[in-house]
């Protein structure tokens, strides 16, 4: 042990290090406040202070930092959507990451360790071929694959030849991987807390005041403040934020649950989900195997679990990992997920003039943290929203423009 | 096992029926309600009326659940709501 560390451990008096700033107290007005401290909200407000110049900002979480879905998700990034739009903003987020940690000089542990789909019936390879020619046409590393390269690409898995389940072929996305969802956070904290970025915790939002079609104040169980603009990243309360605010989300609540294992040696070095078992599986790098599936089958705000789908994940996963059967879970839990008719989030303008949404992220919005705070920090910084985001736009349901990417969200995350 | 009342055929397990979305408030006969009967579906914090199946039975009900504690508080069928 090296000695240092004994002799600091020691000492009577620590200089405590410290990441993230102490919540302050609340000043009279804000530039701009973002409401929701999760790793959409903290990615803004690092774009915003260190790229933009905006420092007078504060960020607003009603529990603490990055404890919403941020630290809930399976943590599964990657681009291989259906709709050129999406294709073409999730790209930019799988980028955004590859230089991630070394542009924040901190960890955020992302390892691109590629992305496997399974398919067991030929109408899934269909839709297969599908996405990997929108996504070599946009440029992202992407390919349909026979069964024995699925074999050599994860080499424990059960094909079930001929079976119920049998294997067909995959779609191979070998730009996906995984990141630590709180370092993600976190990283973003530390950068725009350096910067002068305001962190409240334990800070929610309870109301507002607005002037014609402005917000001017918003109400927190801390006091009111001023406010310039606003932004909204508050992940499964989207809808519940923006009634109080006076705008309707095509948004309805949804819980996704999740599961680890044990931590096992090292077998499964990719991420590989199936589309027809609505089950993926990851294993991290503390050998724990993370198991994620579809959502529950009805709408519930509520993080409570259940065994109804804790053992669908587990049937999927034995099916495909049958030597899993005597593996212990070690956590299990649930999220509230933000979800929209045309499983693609809401980004950009709202019908108040400085009101701007991040929201309807449902079950997928980990990857976009990066892209998402990058461009909804342009939005605000410049007041014009950049044309990667106007396809996500919150009137595109009156115009029905909608962006269908039921088929790649579905149970692959 | 969370347990469903069927109004035809009394309490069920819940995987025995599907659930069909909220009863909405706007009507999707008329035109200028369209977007927001497809679109804009109820997202309380509380109480909510959806629409339920009883698969095996094809029995279509109505039912009432607090969307927060997922309690069910009455199942009746959409021709007979209760007093
Ligand atoms: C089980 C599970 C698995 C998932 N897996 C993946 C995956 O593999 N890949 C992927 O890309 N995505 C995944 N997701 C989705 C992803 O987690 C979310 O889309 C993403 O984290 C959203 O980030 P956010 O910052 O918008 O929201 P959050 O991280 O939820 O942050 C919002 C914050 O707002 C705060 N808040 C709410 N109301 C108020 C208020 N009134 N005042 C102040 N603060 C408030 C909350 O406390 C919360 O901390 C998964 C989600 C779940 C639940």
């Amino acid at each position: 042990m090296p000695f240092s560390l004994l002799k600091y451990g020691l000492r009577a008096r620590h200089v405590s290090f410290r990441d993230i700033p102490p919540t302050p107290d609340l000043k009279r007005s804000y530039d701009v406040v973002i409401i929701g401290g999760g790793g959409h909200g903290l990615a803004a407000a690092y774009y915003l202070s260190n790229v933009h110049g905006i420092r007078n900002v504060a960020v607003l979480e009603k529990g603490y930092l990055a404890g919403g879905n941020t630290a809930r998700n399976t943590t599964t990034i990657r681009s291989n959507y259906m709709t050129e739009e999406s294709v073409r903003f999730y790209k930019e987020g799988v980028e955004l990451f590859e230089t991630m940690s070394r542009d924040l000089g901190f960890n955020v542990m992302f390892s691109q360790r590629g992305q496997l789909t399974l398919a067991h019936s030929e109408a899934t390879l269909r839709s297969f071929h599908l996405r990997a020619e929108m996504g070599k046409h946009m440029g992202t590393r992407i390919e349909v694959v026979d069964v024995r390269t699925v074999k050599e690409l994860c080499p424990h898995l059960n094909l079930d030849l001929g079976g119920q389940h049998e294997v067909m072929g995959g779609l191979w996305h070998a730009d996906g991987g995984t990141a630590r969802h709180d370092a993600v956070a976190w990283g973003y904290a530390r950068h725009a807390g350096a910067r002068g970025v305001e962190i409240h915790q334990r800070t929610e939002v309870t109301g507002f005041e607005h002037a014609g079609d402005r917000v001017t104040h918003i109400r927190t169980n801390r006091g009111t403040i001023a406010v310039g603009q606003v932004l909204q990243a508050v992940g499964g309360l989207n809808g519940q934020v923006a009634a109080m605010a006076g705008i309707r989300l095509p948004i309805r609540c949804f819980p996704l649950q999740a599961m680890v294992t044990q931590p096992l040696k090292p077998f499964l070095d990719i991420l590989v989900s199936s589309a027809n078992l609505h089950t993926y599986l990851v294993q991290s790098s503390r050998g724990e195997v993370v198991i994620g599936g579809g959502s529950d089958p009805y709408q519930l705000a509520s993080t409570r679990s259940t065994l109804d789908q804790k053992e669908h994940l587990a049937e999927g996963a034995l099916h495909l990992f049958p030597f899993l059967h005597k593996v212990k879970l070690l956590r299990q839990w649930a999220g509230i997920t933000d979800m929209t008719p045309d499983y693609s989030p809401i980004m950009g303008a709202s019908p108040l003039r400085n009101y701007w949404l991040d929201c309807g992220w449902g079950t997928w919005g980990f990857k976009a943290t990066p892209v998402a705070g990058k461009r909804m920090a342009e939005t605000i910084a410049t007041g014009r929203v950049p044309d990667v985001l106007k396809p996500f736009d919150l009137r595109r349901f009156d115009s029905f423009a909608l962006l269908n990417e039921m088929g790649a969200t579905a149970a692959s995350h | 096992m969370k347990l469903l009342t069927c109004p035809v055929n009394g309490p069920r397990n819940i995987t025995e029926f599907q659930y069909l979305g909220p009863v909405r408030a706007a009507s999707a006969d008329q035109p200028e309600q369209l977007i927001e009967a497809l679109f804009y579906a109820e997202n309380p914090l509380g109480v909510m009326r959806e629409w339920w199946r009883h698969t095996p039975s094809n029995t279509v009900l109505i039912a009432e659940r607090h969307t927060v504690s997922d309690q069910i508080v009455a199942t009746y069928l959409p021709t007979r709501k209760p007093a």
